[in-house]
């Protein structure tokens, strides 16, 4: 059956760039944040790039050492301050959560346009930082060293704390949001995972933000004014530090991977055609993650200093952390038992993350065990572990997801064939890449250093070929998914065949998304009961 | 609308007087007190008293004992968060080195490493718990 | 409440009536209030770690803090907080007059409270007590007495800066208050603030002790 795009829609209802800069619809938000996002996503990429140009053999290739420091600490911090933390949410979770919910827009869509902008600032500074000496700490910003190297620390650390701001801001709106702008008659029990991914990955956001705030303002009073309580020459502790800049940090690692782990449940659930198996265990388990995640920060301190006492205590909760996201993972694989899966593109994404965050969790339980930290601590073993979760998981939850709501976003279908061939490029590139670091990391290779012992050459070859192929998947994603939205084929309301609510809009949506208030007919995984009627005809067997 | 009632919930004029005298009596009380010494106790007191006005604001002046429960459940979570944050951060910075005096210790006498450099390795492990400067920082970081 | 009659002017379109839009902005203000008071957090175990490690010092340090001084301002502080809560009440009461007075007792208070810091905070500028290299004065034992001062001046500045806010953000209601723009129906802004003030006020009620009466 032929689809047409509907004559108004939220992306012509209003013209010219004003109309865009001005917007309070959360979905041009969203579409405001893609760009920015996405773009800093493409730096952080050549960053990576560079440094596995670089690591092809332990002579200078293209930096020496100051130049490789700087290199992989812009690198880290794009990824994680630019691109991943706001990614899912503010992306996606923007564009999709308020018509998941039936809801006419976020709480406070004054406030959503101005995170994108406090977020934008925040770009600013990181790029003035990058052009005045750069920034060579890692995206740990570890005292004493933060105190004393002579580049463009308080710049970068500003960049942070703004986008610090950014991500408060995102994660109060959508609280809010789903507290009370859900459609009549909708309960928590009723809510997509998505949207309860969303949520504990907001109450993570709101808890630990304004540490990691406080803690980068500290910071930088240190380096100004010698405050005392970082710098040990003025009779501070180092190691306090960590703890600050930890508490945040571990758990925003869950505000990375949360709504991740949201976009799989919906993209197993939808591609199994089957209701999902253990809803409320795949809910709670998503606020279990959320609080375990604040309890466990000191096992990145095993080998810093801290108290022996201390030590045992956050490796044994450690173990805890696990727990949450296994109940995920077998939940999902359940739902998938007997279902009728069709493997569409997004289904390959997520099938991507099954295995590779399995692999990065399980990695995570080996170095959370304190003896064998303290010999895999700052090898490539870690590096692997944590590019397993952040790139095997999120990064495959986010392309899923876009490939999942493309139609939705622009109206219109990417070409499948290209989408499939990329999945696999990515797969196959990102295992060539890292998965020898795990072995590499056994070995002794440490991390950080832009050369290395002669007997790693081969693995750190082989490893810069699979960046090479990931490379070349993603600008093809790139391209495919751009062509799509100009000459795409028009996809239809509800090409997926999916029961939560904003498959009930056209694609893509009017820019109020519901005429009228928004009614609860079935709950999102009523696959047993519901056959989406504005998909009966369009949805094709493979 | 159920909530209106409890939105809208009036409180009596002599309640928020009362409150604000009660609040400026445990302030007169807290400053008296702590002209007095009660050794370990001092602390545990003025404590004590400002929570019980915290308590008093919170309850009253900003409604939480009418409205609905979930600021109740906002505010005593961030309050458990940073109880979290500050307890779990002591675990480390109260017991640091513990594990040279309890442990290590009558080994590193007997070792021939440590009896050349006993002086520097031990007063550093020793002082970390009570006096904690500059100089031993150094020490400590570089140890472990 | 009349939700069923038109569109109240304050009434955003993507809410569907006045009450789901207040609770919404509440609900909302008590998560900034919950940033803040992490944001604080941070200071305070700071302050916790330092005084535990240095309590001889912490001790020495305190008696160059003036208590009257400090105990005069969280008198200020909680009077302002009780003004604060009356003139909401008063508004709830659609006694806009007593609104108006209330909250400009409140903005008074505030400024009090502002003064007798700049006297504080000058007194400690000209005899150096200030924090971490700028620190020179010389008489107080122990281990690095401007670590006192950085948490000293950090907290109380922290603090003072929400002070200023809070005048900011009382001051604009006054104007909206005198121009009519609040009514027992909606009076929103009046209680976000409101809530916002005491959580300083209750903060205050924190850094008094730990700062002027270290036993
Ligand atoms: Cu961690």
């Amino acid at each position: 059956m032929e689809h047409t795009i509907p004559e108004k829609h939220y992306l012509n209802e209003a013209t010219g760039w004003k109309s865009w800069l001005m917007t309070l619809d959360h979905k041009r938000i969203g579409i405001l944040y893609m760009i920015m996002v996405m773009f800093s996503f493409f730096l952080g990429g050549v960053f990576a790039l560079l440094l596995r140009w670089e690591l092809i053999s332990p002579d200078k290739i293209l930096m020496g050492p100051e130049m490789y420091n700087q290199a992989f600490s812009l690198h880290g911090i794009i990824m994680i301050f630019l691109f991943i933390i706001p990614s899912i949410p503010a992306i996606l979770g923007n564009f999709v959560m308020p018509l998941m919910i039936g809801a006419k827009d976020v709480a406070f869509p004054r406030l959503n346009l101005a995170s994108w902008y406090i977020y934008v600032i925040g770009f600013c500074f990181a790029v003035y930082a990058l052009f005045t000496g750069g920034i060579d700490t890692g995206w740990t910003f570890y005292t004493p060293y933060s105190n004393e190297t002579t580049t463009a620390v308080i710049p970068i650390l500003t960049a942070a704390f703004v986008l610090g701001f950014s991500s408060i801001f995102t994660g109060l709106n959508f609280i809010v949001t789903i507290h009370k702008l859900r459609a009549p008659g909708m309960t928590w029990f009723q809510l997509p995972l998505f949207v309860w991914a969303i949520y504990a990955t907001a109450l993570i956001q709101v808890l630990a933000t304004p540490v990691l705030g406080i803690t980068l303002a500290l910071l930088m009073l240190e380096r100004v004014v010698g405050i005392g309580i970082f710098d040990p020459a003025m009779g501070g502790d180092p190691v306090l530090f960590q703890h600050f800049f930890w508490f945040y940090s571990h758990p925003a690692v869950y505000i990375m991977i949360l709504p991740g782990m949201g976009i799989i449940s919906e993209l197993i659930a939808t591609f199994s055609h089957r209701r999902i198996f253990g809803y409320k265990f795949i809910a709670f388990s998503s606020l279990g993650i959320a609080f375990t995640g604040f309890l466990v920060w000191g096992h990145h301190m095993f080998v810093s200093g801290q108290s022996d006492l201390a030590a045992v205590i956050f490796s044994f909760l450690t173990f805890f952390v696990g727990i949450p996201s296994g109940i995920k993972i077998l939940n999902w694989m359940a739902t998938m038992y007997k279902g009728s899966i069709s493997l569409d593109t997004p289904m390959l994404w997520a099938l991507s993350f099954l295995i590779l965050f399995s692999i990065g969790g399980f990695t995570g339980i080996v170095l959370g065990t304190l003896s064998i930290d303290v010999h895999l601590h700052d090898t490539y073993f870690v590096v692997s572990h944590f590019h397993y979760v952040m790139v095997g998981g999120t990064v495959m939850a986010i392309f899923g997801g876009l490939h999942y709501w493309w139609p939705k976003i622009w109206g219109r279908m990417y070409n499948e064939t290209l989408a499939r061939i990329a999945v696999v490029l990515i797969f196959v590139g990102f295992n060539v890449t890292f998965f020898v670091q795990f072995i590499m990391g056994t070995q002794g290779m440490p991390r950080r250093y832009y050369t290395y012992l002669p007997q790693f050459q081969g693995m750190h070859g082989f490893s810069s070929i699979g960046a090479l192929i990931m490379g070349v998947g993603f600008l093809l994603i790139g391209i495919y998914l751009i062509h799509a939205i100009f000459k795409g084929k028009p996809a239809g309301p509800n090409p997926w065949r999916a029961l939560t609510m904003e498959w009930e809009t056209p694609s893509p949506p009017r820019a109020g998304n519901f005429e009228g208030a928004q009614r609860l007919t079935h709950g999102p995984y009523d696959y047993d009961k519901v056959v989406p009627e504005n998909a009966l005809k369009q949805y094709k067997t493979l | 609308m159920k909530d209106d009632a409890a939105q809208r919930h009036i409180l009596p004029l002599n309640l928020y007087l009362a409150v604000g005298s009660g609040l400026l009596v445990l302030t007169v009380i807290t400053v008296a007190v702590a002209q007095m010494d009660f050794g370990q106790m001092n602390l545990l007191i003025a404590m004590g008293i400002a929570v019980v006005k915290a308590t008093l604001v919170a309850m009253f002046f900003m409604h939480l004992k009418y409205d609905n429960r979930i600021y109740m459940l906002v505010f005593v979570g961030s309050l458990l968060f940073l109880g979290v944050f500050i307890i779990f951060t002591m675990f480390d910075t109260l017991r640091r080195g513990d594990i040279y005096e309890e442990i290590a210790e009558p080994y590193q006498k007997e070792a021939v490493i440590y009896r050349t450099a006993e002086t520097g390795t031990a007063s550093s492990h020793a002082a970390a718990d009570s006096s904690h400067n500059a100089a031993e920082t150094e020490t400590e970081t570089s140890d472990h | 409440m009349n939700q069923t009659t038109a569109h109240p002017a304050h009434l955003q379109h993507h809410f569907t009536d006045a009450h789901q839009q207040a609770e919404s902005a509440k609900l909302g203000l008590w998560i900034f209030l919950l940033t803040e008071v992490l944001l604080f957090g941070g200071l305070f175990c700071f302050y916790a770690i330092y005084r535990s490690w240095n309590p001889d010092m912490f001790h020495n340090a305190h008696a160059f803090l003036n208590v009257w001084m400090g105990a005069t301002n969280t008198v200020v502080l909680i009077v302002s907080s009780l003004t604060m809560a009356l003139a909401i009440r008063s508004m709830q009461l659609g006694r806009r007059k007593h609104t108006i007075v209330f909250l400009s007792g409140t903005v008074f208070l505030a400024c009090v409270f502002m003064v007798i810091k700049y006297f504080e905070y000058s007194h400690k500028i000209h005899l150096g007590q200030l924090p971490g290299k700028w620190y020179f004065f010389e008489g107080i034992a122990g281990t690095n007495p401007h670590i006192f001062f950085s948490a000293y001046f950090l907290m109380t500045g922290l603090h003072g800066f929400h002070v200023l806010g809070g005048i900011a953000v009382i001051t604009w209601l006054i104007i909206k208050t005198s121009r009519g723009s609040f009514s027992p129906e909606y009076y929103t802004p009046i209680e976000m603030t409101g809530l916002y003030w005491h959580l300083v006020d209750l903060i205050w009620i924190f850094l008094f002790p730990l700062f002027y009466l270290i036993g």
